[in-house]
């Protein structure tokens, strides 16, 4: 059954790149977005765009209250994580895909160099708060000093910890770690309290992707990079790099950290802590809602070696795709999607970090200062979202060459870093 | 062929005499054959053609066919650092499983072959797992091994932790998951085996090993010999419970071929051509080794 799902699946595959090669020429017949001025066009056509399901919350609303003041009607369709990449290939392929798509910002250069997405360069300038936009997004939309995306959803990486430990075990509730030593020290601070089923920290310990969203910020909190400014080699054999895999190591040599992180694959690296099991880890903040309900949450930046903060500025970005016929009303919603109703009124109100640096403080970030950190975080300049054509296969696919390297610093022989390090700019070099 | 048999049969025969009849009879024979020749010719051979012909060139996911990339597909694919590796694991994993599903399959239909008070239930219970998708069940094993909720916690095992570990829970789950279908074919050649003979074995003075050794194997060789295939084609072709359960983990330990496949053309690899070329080696290994598992087979029989 297998060997014909797999080999039908390819068939599709290969059938449709062959009628795309036929209806090449109705490319050209799209109007360019910038011919109908700022906004676009609300004329009551009807748009898909298409997303994956971890942001299922945040497309949802901002969709709905498009839809609610718009004539332009948006169709949305959730598609499971793990299935985007392939349905995306399949439809860029046959020259299917939607409107609108957003893509994990860390595969957007790939996707741009494929060029699945529309120019974008003259819309955007155009914008009055252009450069008020998250420039981490803005720079990994970016091939060829033409500009393909705007931020759809961000994902930010920072410090969560339980303030109920903390108190627990005598710390500063209403302090987090301000260096990977207070970090150290507080998880094993935690660990000490020896209660049943509680351990200091968590991490994805066979998760690619996690670790890159939790673990760079350290390195760049440092002031030094994960990676040349191409994208091309590996820095990850720094002093910072190697301070961040000694703290974790020495957690891991502690007990200190939960058992399951050595074979969490990402699917659960989030749970422990919604259970109040963990005293402190790096946690997407999107998840800030979620984790209140169970836990008393504290909120910091991620820390550096010796101090500095940072986050991973993750998340989807958005575009108009190669096949989209309605250009003009496609960039109707990405223009609403930057302005204050749709980054302040939707994402703000439902706690999702805002796009635009001047936004950043508003009425809901008032309420919870933890959104205030968050936000202030984002726009720091040590906040990053690395840029590297290969990076699914160097850092998130499972088996990557990142995988291999950080299981060997925390669990086996980590004298082969040199040679762990050179594996994934092999990769990142392809 | 069957359709050439018949004909050469009638005209031997003298039924036919004109060949207009002839003819006719032989549109009747395509037309019979037709559907499932049509059928053949777009799910299989188009496909595998397309497939071919993907291996050959350099056949990006999202940039489609750039022309012309062989043998570089081909011999990037063993190259490739993971490949071996892969290779091995699956081979590991088709003979553990194949050896210890066969056993226990037909020890399962030895007990249930008899009928008893409990036949009943006994069958219905081996059976039951079947009736769960793959998928589902690698879910299900998913909670029972995940230390955030498995109830064997207590336990202090880490059930995916280590290769070896990840090895026997995915081989526990696939015995759990397809024993009773199996037992279910062996059963089917067991009561195909005719009283008498079992009868005169006894009358010979045969024991109960004997008996099995000498009349029971025998008789079975072609239900074994289909289930053997079966199993080992399915294990060669492993690909959901290892994506659910390991995602190739912990350090690629569990990498099955098919799932490399899968890394190629969708998880980070984004190349269509070089995944076809992985398509077409595994396709040839599964012919060769089914060749060679029904030549074994007729080969024993005469």
């Amino acid at each position: 059954m297998r060997r014909i799902l797999v080999w039908t699946a390819l068939a599709a595959l290969m059938a449709g790149p062959l009628v795309a090669c036929s209806s090449e020429g109705g490319q050209g017949e799209a109007q360019a977005p910038t011919g109908a001025g700022v906004d676009g066009v609300d004329d009551g056509s009807e748009l898909t765009l298409w997303t994956r399901a971890p942001l299922e919350l945040q497309a949802k609303a901002l969709v709905d209250a498009y839809n609610k003041s718009h004539k332009n009607q948006v169709k949305l369709t959730i598609v499971p994580n793990d299935d985007y990449v392939a349905k995306v290939g399949a439809a860029a392929g046959s020259g299917d895909l939607p409107d609108l798509f957003a893509a994990d910002i860390v595969y957007v250069p790939n996707w741009t160099e494929a060029g699945l997405f529309s120019d974008l360069t003259e819309s955007i300038a155009k914008l009055p708060y252009a450069d008020k936009i998250n420039q981490g997004h803005l720079t990994a939309g970016t091939h060829e000093g033409k500009k393909y995306v705007l931020p759809f959803v961000l994902d930010l990486s920072v410090i969560f910890w339980n303030k109920a430990l903390y108190k627990e075990a005598g710390l500063d509730p209403e302090k987090g770690p301000t260096t990977l030593d207070e970090f150290k020290q507080q998880a094993l601070a935690v660990q000490n309290l020896k209660k049943a089923d509680t351990y200091g920290t968590y991490f994805g310990g066979n998760c690619g992707g996690c670790n890159v969203f939790t673990w760079f910020p350290m390195v760049w909190a440092s002031g030094e990079d994960v990676m040349d400014p191409e994208g091309k080699k590996s820095l990850l054999n720094g002093s910072a790099s190697q301070k961040v895999y000694s703290t974790w190591r020495d957690l891991q040599t502690a007990g200190a950290i939960a058992p399951g992180s050595k074979d969490e694959t990402g699917a659960t690296w989030v749970a422990a802590f919604q259970e109040g099991k963990i005293g402190v880890m790096p946690y997407p903040a999107t998840l800030l809602p979620t984790a209140s309900k169970t836990v008393d949450v504290g909120v910091t930046g991620i820390p550096g070696v010796s101090g500095g903060q940072s986050t991973f500025v993750g998340g989807d970005g958005i575009g108009i795709s190669k096949d989209a016929e309605k250009t003009q009303q496609a960039w109707n919603f990405m223009a609403w999607l930057m302005s204050e109703k749709a980054q302040v009124d939707v994402l703000a109100a439902g706690n999702s970090t805002v796009a635009r640096t001047d936004l950043a403080d508003n009425q809901y970030s008032a309420k919870d200062p933890r959104v205030a950190t968050i936000n202030k975080v984002a726009g720091l300049p040590t906040s990053k979202t690395p840029v590297a054509v290969n990076f699914q296969q160097a850092f998130n696919a499972p088996g990557s060459p990142w995988v291999t390297l950080l299981r060997n610093q925390v669990y086996g022989d980590a004298s082969t870093l040199e040679k762990d390090n050179e594996a994934v700019t092999q990769v990142l070099g392809q | 062929m069957s359709v050439a048999s018949r004909i050469s049969v009638t005209e031997r025969s003298g039924l036919v005499s004109r060949p207009a009849a002839a003819r006719k009879r032989k549109l009747t024979g395509w037309a019979y054959a037709a559907p499932t020749a049509l059928f053949v010719l777009i799910f299989f051979v188009t496909p595998i053609l397309l497939v071919g012909r993907m291996s050959v060139s350099d056949w990006g996911l999202f940039a489609g066919n750039r022309g012309l990339n062989a043998p570089e597909n081909f011999t990037d694919v063993a190259e490739y650092r993971l490949f071996w590796p892969a290779v091995w694991f699956t081979v590991k994993y088709t003979l553990v499983t194949t050896v210890i599903l066969l056993g226990l399959a037909l020890l399962l239909a030895l007990i249930v072959q008899e009928s008893s008070r409990w036949t009943g239930f006994l069958r219905t219970s081996f059976l039951v797992p079947s009736a769960l998708g793959l998928a589902s069940a690698s879910l299900l094993f998913y909670a029972l091994y995940s230390p955030q909720s498995s109830p064997f916690g207590f336990l202090g095992v880490s059930f995916l932790g280590t290769p070896t570990a990840a090895l026997w829970s995915t081989v526990a789950l696939i015995v759990w998951r397809f024993a009773g279908f199996y037992m279910l074919l062996l059963l089917v050649g067991l009561q195909g085996i005719s009283a008498d003979v079992y009868e005169a074995a006894r009358l010979d003075g045969a024991g109960r090993w004997q008996t099995f050794r000498y009349v029971t194997l025998p008789l079975l060789r072609s239900s074994i010999a289909l289930c053997t295939i079966l199993c080992v084609t399915g294990s060669m072709l492993a690909f959901d419970q290892f994506y659910l359960l390991t995602k190739g983990g912990p350090d690629n330990s569990t990498l099955t071929i098919v799932q490399l496949i899968y890394n190629f053309a969708f998880f980070g690899g984004n190349d269509l051509g070089r995944a076809a070329a992985l398509s077409i080696m595994l396709l040839a290994a599964l012919l060769i080794a089914n060749v060679l598992q029904f030549r074994g087979l007729r080969g024993k029989e005469g």
